[in-house]
């Protein structure tokens, strides 16, 4: 803004000596993406019953497009869906932050990287999706992994490295895997063509899948994240490519790392959208345009949800010294997905505020006792130290421990 | 995209009889409009229909009789190409994917004739970007398909690295045995001739020490033709190096190792030729001068080698060299790679933390690439890596023999 001032002000300064009159430069209509979670309103009367649908007009403000049509702003939801989209990001935040906890009790060790403030993103795009469409994701991956076939219970204790952690204490919190889910990436950028290659797969077997790689505004700007765009693009695939842009990439904020900052328009010839990723129901209309968009074989999109996180990067990082307390607190007061929910529900009259406050409650006695269950799970016997090096059956006779009389013997059958 | 369709199905031969490539292109070529499809008219490779044995591949090939005698002669080239060729016809899930592999025939023709055979669809051209298909690679294979991913050599798989040991290596373990990664990278590795150092790098000791890998380093026609049969079938991540210089070279082939399902194990060395002097452990291109040295030092002073070519780096068959060593009572390594921190090192370090160290009349002994990058000028390059001369030299004065 003030730059455009300085531009006219020197302009001005110029032509006055010059005695010539100025053309004035009219910028382009500066539209922000709407980024509050509860601007969208219901375009009729909601139905007496809970599984019937009924529209509901999003802000025309919660997508920008690029080299395509923009979705309609209509969505069709239901009342149920409506109080399980809110159950579940209760859910995934209690979670997250039980996590929180039970790392500052040194119960988790390592890396925890929490996703609260961003749950819009998670479970908008989970109900969207079937069993059958793919994921991958970096490290802030504990709700998706939930989401896309885990249990609580299996991520706490994987977080907690006991034996009934989904991949059995051996990954941690940023190796959690299911059919559908391939994790879970430590490597910033690293899963983006991996992605692209899950993709390839499901157009190879010929089905019917679209297949979500997530990556956040830092890794962005990775050259391997071009790298799978252009075959993705050249080849095809069936592949949405998410951006998660919470406007920070670890420290460095997305203007001071990123030269172009609208992250949807960095797909170059790939058709983009921005998307507001606070408004679950945005996020849900997106991500089932962008299915239907690939699934048709009109090739590769690159999708940004811009959202937030309240948290630090991770856990070793408090988050508040690159940018402002009081920033957070505006963002968590004004902006956040779960209340932005909360008041659709109640303001449209789906449900009345004691459901609400039965499913809050509800909601942190499960996880309460998930992580009271992940607790007693014991830790990995020794012999899982040896295991799944290589694929059971294939390994060579023995491997070697630290010194040469520490080894493992395998056992061929 | 209408010619990648147009391609999509599998273009097998029907009748029995041997189609001429011409026909077969032009069909192709009328259905595609693929201009450069044009270049593959020239190449004399020869259709072979189903009913005759699958093994046929390349000109030489032709000349071969299916007598009941057994040997016959393959290059390196033909046998990797004819262990693709056959895998990808027993299993769906297989392609191959790399640059220049398909329309090019392979850089350095390896893949020749696979793209008329089993389409663009299974014989994928990338661009020049090794990270980002190494990485898709590696998520095709997460996601049940069986890539083949070549690299035009080892040494621009630098730009891959983190997607075959991180994303590829590792995942098995990281998700306690819940996402197996079925893939096979391979390509050139190590010396070529004159290519200066940025393209000579040997990267066996680099790959052997992820566990969570499978690397390979196989010498003859027929180390290629089972090793990388088995790598394919493998269910773990596999790193095949090969080397160029080898893949014009002719080795006897047996009709067994003709066969479709000829597979060797990975994690096993063979003892090329056997002896009583000296144990010489070797591997790829060395194996021939290890072998010519053997002659060599035979014929002249009467001392007999044992050379066993190790085929595997990971895992590494210690229990062969240590049964060797205990018989012979000395050891030579022989690489190509750089010394410090090597597969010799290795070896050596290993057999003295064995048995086998008590059976050593001599302090075991590396001979190695050079621990300089290698240079071009041919009369500085032939100082940058073992030939048969110095392993002949380092033999007898390791024998007290000079």
């Amino acid at each position: 803004m003030s730059f455009s001032l300085l531009r006219s002000r020197g302009l001005r300064a110029a032509t006055r000596t010059a005695g010539v009159r100025p053309v004035r430069s009219t910028l382009p209509a500066m539209r922000f993406l709407q980024t509050d979670a509860d601007k969208s309103s219901p375009a009729e009367a909601l139905p007496e019953s809970g599984d019937q649908p009924f529209t509901v007009a999003l802000h025309g403000e919660s997508f920008h497009s690029y080299r395509c049509d923009a979705p309609s702003n209509e969505i069709s939801i239901t009342k149920d869906e409506l109080v399980k989209m809110y159950t579940t990001m209760v859910q995934m935040r209690r979670m997250e932050q039980a996590a929180d906890a039970l790392y500052k009790q040194k119960m988790i060790r390592g890396f925890c990287h929490l996703a609260i403030g961003q749950e819009a993103v998670s479970v908008g795009m989970e109900h969207a999706i079937d069993g059958d469409d793919r994921v991958i994701t970096s490290y802030r991956c504990h709700t998706f992994a939930v989401l896309r076939g885990g249990t609580v219970k299996g991520v706490i204790a994987e977080l907690m490295g006991r034996v009934d952690g989904m991949s059995y204490g051996k990954g941690g919190s940023m190796h959690i895997f299911t059919p559908s889910f391939f994790g879970g990436n430590g490597i910033v950028g690293a899963q983006v063509p991996v992605g692209a290659g899950i993709a390839l797969a499901q157009k190879y077997l010929k089905k019917k899948t679209a297949t979500f790689a997530l990556y956040g505004d830092g890794a962005s700007n990775q050259g391997q994240v071009f790298e799978a765009y252009n075959m993705a693009k050249l080849w095809n695939l069936p592949c949405v490519f998410v951006c998660e842009n919470n406007k920070y990439g670890m420290g460095t904020s997305a203007e001071r790392s990123s030269q172009n900052t609208e992250f949807f328009t960095r797909g170059d010839k790939i058709p983009g959208l921005q998307v507001n990723g606070m408004d679950i129901l945005a996020v849900k209309k997106a991500t089932a345009w962008a299915k239907e968009w690939v699934t048709s074989g009109k090739g590769p999109l690159v999708v940004e949800f811009v959202t937030y996180r309240y948290g630090g990067h991770s856990m070793s990082d408090p988050g508040t010294t690159y940018r402002t307390r009081d920033e957070v607190q505006q963002m968590r007061s004004e902006k956040d997905a779960i209340a932005g929910l909360k008041r659709y529900i109640l303001e449209w009259g789906v449900t009345d505020e004691a459901s609400l406050k039965a499913i809050d409650k509800k909601a942190k006695e499960e996880v309460d006792a998930a992580v009271e269950e992940a607790k007693k799970s014991p830790f990995p016997d020794v012999k899982t130290f040896w295991t799944d090096i290589y694929y059971k059956g294939t390994e060579p006779p023995m491997m070697r421990g630290r010194e040469k009389e520490e080894y493992h013997v395998y056992s061929q059958a | 995209m209408a010619s990648r369709a147009a391609l999509s199905k599998v273009i097998r031969p029907t009748s029995s009889s041997i189609r001429a490539l011409s026909s077969s292109s032009s069909a192709a070529a009328a259905g595609s409009k693929i201009a450069s499809r044009n270049a593959l008219l020239s190449t004399p490779l020869a259709r072979v229909a189903r009913s005759e044995p699958k093994w046929l591949v390349g000109a030489e090939q032709r000349r071969l009789v299916s007598s009941d005698e057994g040997v016959t002669q393959m290059t390196v080239r033909e046998a990797l190409n004819s262990a693709m060729e056959e895998e990808m016809n027993r299993d769906e899930t297989v392609f191959i994917m790399g640059e220049e592999v398909a329309r090019y025939n392979g850089a350095y023709k390896i893949t020749k004739g696979l793209l008329d055979k089993f389409g663009e669809d299974r014989v994928i051209d990338t661009p020049i970007t090794e990270s980002g298909f190494a990485g898709m690679a590696v998520g095709a294979a997460l996601a049940g398909l069986r890539p083949v991913c070549e690299f035009m050599t080892w040494n621009f798989a630098m730009q891959a690295i983190d997607q075959i040991v991180n994303s590829g290596g590792k995942t098995y373990y990281m998700s306690g045995g819940n996402v197996p990664c079925p893939v096979t990278f391979r390509g050139p590795n190590g010396a070529a001739a004159g290519v200066g150092a940025q393209h000579s790098q040997d990267y066996s000791a680099w790959y052997g020490s992820v566990p969570g890998l499978k690397v390979i380093s196989p010498w003859s026609a027929a180390d290629c033709r089972g090793l990388l049969k088995a790598a394919i079938r493998d269910p773990n991540p596999v790193c095949f190096l090969e080397n160029e210089l080898l893949y014009g070279v002719s080795f006897p082939v047996t009709k067994e190792e003709l066969s479709e399902d000829f597979l060797l194990p990975i994690g096993k060395a063979k003892v090329e030729k056997e002896g009583s002097d000296v144990t010489v452990v070797t591997h790829s291109k060395m194996v021939t001068h290890s072998l010519e040295a053997a002659e060599l030092l035979e014929k002249n002073e009467g001392i007999k080698v044992e050379v066993i070519n190790l085929r595997s780096i990971r895992p590494l068959d210690i229990d062969t060299i240590i049964k060797s060593v205990k018989k012979t009572n000395h050891l030579v390594t022989v690489e190509g790679g750089f010394p410090a921190f090597g597969v010799g090192s290795e070896i050596i370090a290993q057999i003295c933390e064995s048995p086998a160290f008590d059976y050593l009349d001599a302090p075991p002994e590396r001979v190695t690439g050079a621990d300089v990058p290698t240079p071009y000028s041919e009369s500085l390059e032939h100082m940058a890596f073992p030939d048969t001369d110095i392993i002949a030299k380092v033999l007898k004065r390791h024998l007290y023999r000079q």
